[in-house]
């Protein structure tokens, strides 16, 4: 079975996320090769040729696909996908926004947000923000999946897959890219880091927000996230948000602090290895989830936090 | 300008899921339908555009249509629509499941038909968790998309929007007639007040069936076997903040 998987990058590098789609691609069959769709994107080619298992990387490089946007994506892959059995896209924002139209164009059913893959035709998903489990047997002589990448673990990156170049679509497309306004910071990026420290609707605006969590994420070179909840208040931008209509994270510490635990939240962080969570209300849901619960005031418990990460040698 | 509105029926968000012992998928019955909450702020920003408001001139939309696909109680749900202020809606009747796949065939013939000049849809139904209909949709009819939006600036023929991507925001001028998808922070919906739902009963909704269309809506997919997630067992209290880095530096994740 040949599969293809669409690479998630920024045009300089690779994303993990590739790597982690890989695995899932390799769960359901040998042949794997690898698009890396951009725009002076020989850099992210090259990251991509060394993951284990990588059949070949095509690469497609022009000023159409500088933004991956969906529409020159379609018209990219739905060619391409005539030499594959599948098609798997990364479950970011820019696969979520490509995937479907792809799957369209092939008349074919997608499987969204794959967390399992059984064999080469069956796959497990969530419904209902994470509140069911479901395996899905595709019986489509194509399949077209998104998958979340924190449910798979990246590969090794010892290949070494001969690179070939495909034409990237001329255009020109009804769609056309504006501006961005990307978030600045010296942190890992969320879905990536390896420590999140999230906070909740108890911080109570945004300065508070960013006045508590702040220092103890920079202490603990930690991202920074956030619940719903604190999102829709306006404390933390939307990009912060952790859950299941915001980003799904699985690092191997999440410090969760004035967090109630909805179920929407937790469905997006309880892969994380360790769970802390900090809450005055004792009876928070967080709390059934969480490794080490500390039921506190966090105006207190977080310097205290620091004072003892600080002793500790943090 | 005329602007679609696809609508679906689910489980309110509200409530807790079951899942059937059996495994044989979520039980439903005696549970509270609502509006999927993506849709419902689709809604609004398409009424906004017809009355003035969020940043869009009063008659920027003439007409409103709310659709429909489902059974027939999703007229519940597009008199829902119509109470925020859509003037009309359109029932597609399918029982069962229907793919997003199928859900965009069928809104394809009724976009056919009505030739409306934006359609703004949910970014996701919170049942389903699927976030495809809109996308598949714009390329059934090859129209340009801007999904998870969290700002529409409407001009002459296109649309300026901002859409909520991973690590910020990124903005899209798309030609018009595209399609958008709305993300949460678009707009925050109105409630309903008691005499436009009254008003909203009297508003007319054309039933059709999925037949009438000519669209199978056979699932592809199978679902064999529906669980709850694996519970995560709870941990320990800690005292302290001391005894918490303790706990952590031996879990060496400090």
């Amino acid at each position: 079975m040949a599969v293809l998987v669409v690479a998630e990058h920024d045009n300089a590098s690779l994303k993990d996320a590739t790597n982690k789609v890989v695995t899932a691609a390799r769960a359901m069959g040998s042949d794997v090769d690898v698009l890396v769709a951009g725009s002076n994107a020989s850099a992210a080619a090259a990251t991509a040729a060394k993951i284990d298992g990588v059949r070949k990387v095509l690469q497609a490089d022009g000023a159409t696909l500088a933004k991956q946007m969906a529409e020159p994506l379609e018209a990219l892959i739905v060619p391409l996908a005539a030499n594959y059995d599948a098609v798997l896209f990364p479950a970011s924002t820019t696969g979520k926004n490509a995937a479907p139209r792809v799957a369209a164009k092939l008349d074919v059913s997608q499987v969204s947000g794959v967390i399992g893959v059984e064999g080469a035709d069956t796959f497990v998903r969530t419904i209902y923000a994470g509140n069911a489990v479901v395996t899905v047997k595709d019986g489509q002589a194509k399949h077209v999946l998104t998958v979340q990448p924190t449910a798979f673990k990246a590969g090794g990156n010892n290949g070494s897959a001969s690179i070939e170049q495909v034409a990237a679509p001329a255009g020109p497309f009804k769609s056309a890219f504006v501006s961005e306004e990307m978030a600045k910071s010296d942190r890992p990026e969320l879905t990536a880091a390896k420590r999140v420290v999230s906070g909740g609707r108890a911080l109570g605006s945004s300065e508070e927000f960013h006045r508590v969590l702040d220092p103890l994420a920079d202490k603990l070179g930690a991202a920074v996230g956030a619940s719903r909840a604190a999102v829709d208040a306006g404390y933390a931008p939307n990009d912060y948000q952790v859950g299941q209509t915001g980003k799904m994270v699985a690092p191997e510490l999440y410090v969760a602090i004035g967090i109630s635990g909805a179920i929407q939240h937790l469905a997006g962080m309880k892969d994380s290895k360790v769970i802390v969570a900090i809450n005055k209300d004792e009876e928070a849901p967080i709390f059934q989830i969480a490794d080490y619960g500390l039921v506190a005031d966090y105006k207190t418990a977080v310097p205290e936090l620091m004072d003892a990460l600080t002793k500790a040698g943090v | 300008m005329k602007v679609l509105v696809p609508v679906k029926r689910v489980l309110d968000y509200n409530l807790k899921v079951r899942v059937r012992p059996d495994g044989s998928g979520v039980d439903l019955s005696n549970l509270k339908m609502s509006i999927n909450p993506f849709d419902e702020i689709a809604i609004e920003e398409a009424v906004r555009m017809k009355e003035g408001g969020g940043g869009h001139k009063a008659g920027a939309a003439t007409e409103v249509v709310a659709v429909s696909i489902g059974p027939d109680q999703a007229q519940e749900t597009i008199r829902n629509a119509l109470a925020i202020g859509a003037d009309r809606g359109i029932l597609v009747k399918a029982d069962g499941e229907v793919e997003p796949l199928a859900v965009a065939k069928i809104l394809k013939a009724v976009i056919d038909a009505e030739k409306p000049d934006l359609v703004i849809l949910g970014k996701q139904a919170i049942d389903d968790d699927s976030n495809a209909t809109g996308q598949m949709l714009a390329a059934l009819l090859d129209w340009p998309q801007a999904t998870f939006a969290s700002k529409i600036v409407l001009h002459d023929n296109k649309a300026t929007v901002t859409r909520e991507v991973d690590g910020g925001l990124q903005t899209l001028n798309v030609d018009l007639p595209a399609i958008v998808t709305t993300d949460l922070r678009l707009n925050e919906p109105r409630y309903a007040s008691l005499p436009n739902i009254m008003k909203a009963k009297k508003k007319p909704i054309d039933v059709k069936t999925a037949t009438d269309f000519g669209v199978d809506t056979t699932p592809r997919l199978k679902a064999t076997k529906t669980t709850e997630p694996p519970k995560r067992s709870g941990g320990i209290k800690v005292k302290t903040a001391d005894e918490l880095v303790g706990k952590l530096k031996e879990a060496g994740v400090i």
